[in-house]
């Protein structure tokens, strides 16, 4: 299956890979979702499930986008779409916001990502160290200040080159600060002794799975 | 009796200077002072020192330039220090250009480094951004096992606030996510000019709800703007 001829094997799409990170986010946690596949997540976190999302840009308790009659375009994410408050949200200012991020306050962030190395790197703001779009936002704050870093990504780039490495190749968002990744293919727990198979989408075979990844894969 | 109000832009951009730098809060369109940047746009000051969150804002076909994108256009921006540029962007233009400077980092730092310049705290040291490029010529210290940088305090000459209630001591409120960078910048800058979309008597904002007080602020300009204009 390594030609590419993938018979039985469905990758997840951006909505899958939301919702399979959902499913683990469990009632009670603080948590910052992303731009990107992580705040489609926000989307499969069932209202009843007690999940209080942070918004960097000054919320805590953010809600889903509201319908048309209700939009308030004073509200709205780190990506500058619409959304709403949950009941017991709060506005904070920035120094705030990021005192909750970098003070350790966060359960979990989900962060895309360009390349994820067996170590916990994360690269997922820049190509190269010259490149002219440097986009860091808060992700360099949300990877080293949240207890726990996931990060959601593609398995492979656009042109099936590796994205799970044994050392990143990008310049680097933070050190050693990822604990697990959700692809398109499978959920890798990063451990001491490297990238750990902890779940495959139904069809893929361990084989398989490694051909398509740089680091070393351990099986769960 | 103090009143900080003034009744003009030419009244509010009085006397900022060539060389100054500029803080100017907002997130996307929201909490952004678009009406006082017009201002300074209009009053000519230059070689200016943007601080902003996103210096670049994304291209939009048919969508004319934001006052950012028109300031720097201008050529009166000589750096931006911002934690986002986007290559497809005004600002990215002019980088890659090398006719502007920017300084990329962190978004938290950059809040911490506008509340340590408004609190008298000249510098402090952060785990964020050890290991990366953001802390290649800057000083490294571990603290608690962690390597941390060292980051300095980030004043402004001038800070342009966008608020939602002003009253004349300069005692302000915000709404919702248009808070974000308003009240650290407010404390940071040396001159804080405010425009607020509503003024009220002194006494009549709820005092358990001043988001800034006015210690912070040193004029206020009344400039109705309505909601932000949001893309899509």
């Amino acid at each position: 299956m390594t030609d590419g001829t993938d018979h039985g094997v469905r990758p997840l799409d951006r909505t899958g890979m939301a919702a399979r990170v959902a499913r683990d986010i469990p009632e009670g946690w603080y948590v910052n979702l992303g731009i990107g596949i992580p705040t489609l997540a926000a989307d499969h976190i069932p209202p009843e499930r007690e999940v209080v999302v942070h918004s960097e840009n000054g919320i805590l308790g953010m809600g889903p986008a509201p319908p048309a009659h209700a939009q308030n375009p004073w509200l709205v994410n780190a990506s500058t779409q619409r959304v709403s408050l949950r009941p017991g949200g709060a506005f904070v200012d920035h120094a705030d916001s990021f005192a909750m991020v970098r003070g350790g306050h966060l359960d979990l962030c989900v962060l895309g990502g360009f390349q994820v190395a067996e170590n916990g790197d994360l690269a997922n703001w820049a190509h190269s160290p010259t490149e002219t779009g440097r986009q860091i936002g808060g992700a360099m704050d949300l990877a080293v200040g949240a207890k726990r870093v996931w990060v959601v990504m593609e398995h492979t780039t656009k042109d099936g080159k590796p994205r799970l490495l044994r050392r990143c190749t990008y310049p680097l968002t933070a050190a050693r600060c990822v604990g697990r990744v959700y692809t398109n293919l499978a959920v890798l727990a990063v451990t001491p002794k490297g990238f750990v198979v902890t779940d495959m989408v139904p069809g893929l075979d361990f084989a398989t799975l490694q051909a398509r990844t740089e680091a070393e894969l351990h099986r769960g | 009796m103090i009143d900080k109000f003034v009744r003009s832009l030419a009244e509010a951009m009085d006397g900022i200077r060539d060389g100054s730098t500029i803080l100017m809060p907002g997130f996307g369109e929201v909490g952004a002072p678009n009406a006082l940047l017009e201002g300074l746009i209009e009053q000519g000051a230059t070689n200016l020192t943007l601080v902003i969150n996103s210096a670049g804002r994304l291209r939009v076909p048919g969508r004319p330039p934001n006052a950012v994108a028109r300031l720097i256009e201008a050529g009166r921006v000589r750096k931006v220090i911002t934690s986002f540029v986007r290559a497809d962007s005004v600002a990215g233009d002019w980088v890659r250009d090398g006719t502007l400077e920017a300084e990329v980092i962190p978004q938290g730092t950059l809040a911490e480094r506008l509340r340590a310049a408004g609190a008298g705290i000249p510098a402090f040291f952060t785990p964020t951004g050890a290991g990366t490029l953001v802390a290649e010529g800057k000083e490294v210290r571990e603290y608690n096992g962690r390597p941390c940088v060292l980051e300095e305090a980030l004043p402004g000459d001038v800070a342009l606030i966008e608020a939602w209630m002003a009253d004349r001591w300069g005692n302000l409120t915000y709404r919702e996510s248009g808070r974000n960078f308003n009240p650290i910048m407010a404390m940071a800058g040396r001159l804080t000019i405010v425009q607020a979309h509503h003024v009220c008597d002194l006494g009549q904002l709820p005092a358990n709800h001043v988001h800034t007080p006015g210690i912070f602020v040193d004029r206020v300009l009344h400039l109705p703007v309505g909601d932000p204009v949001l893309p899509r």
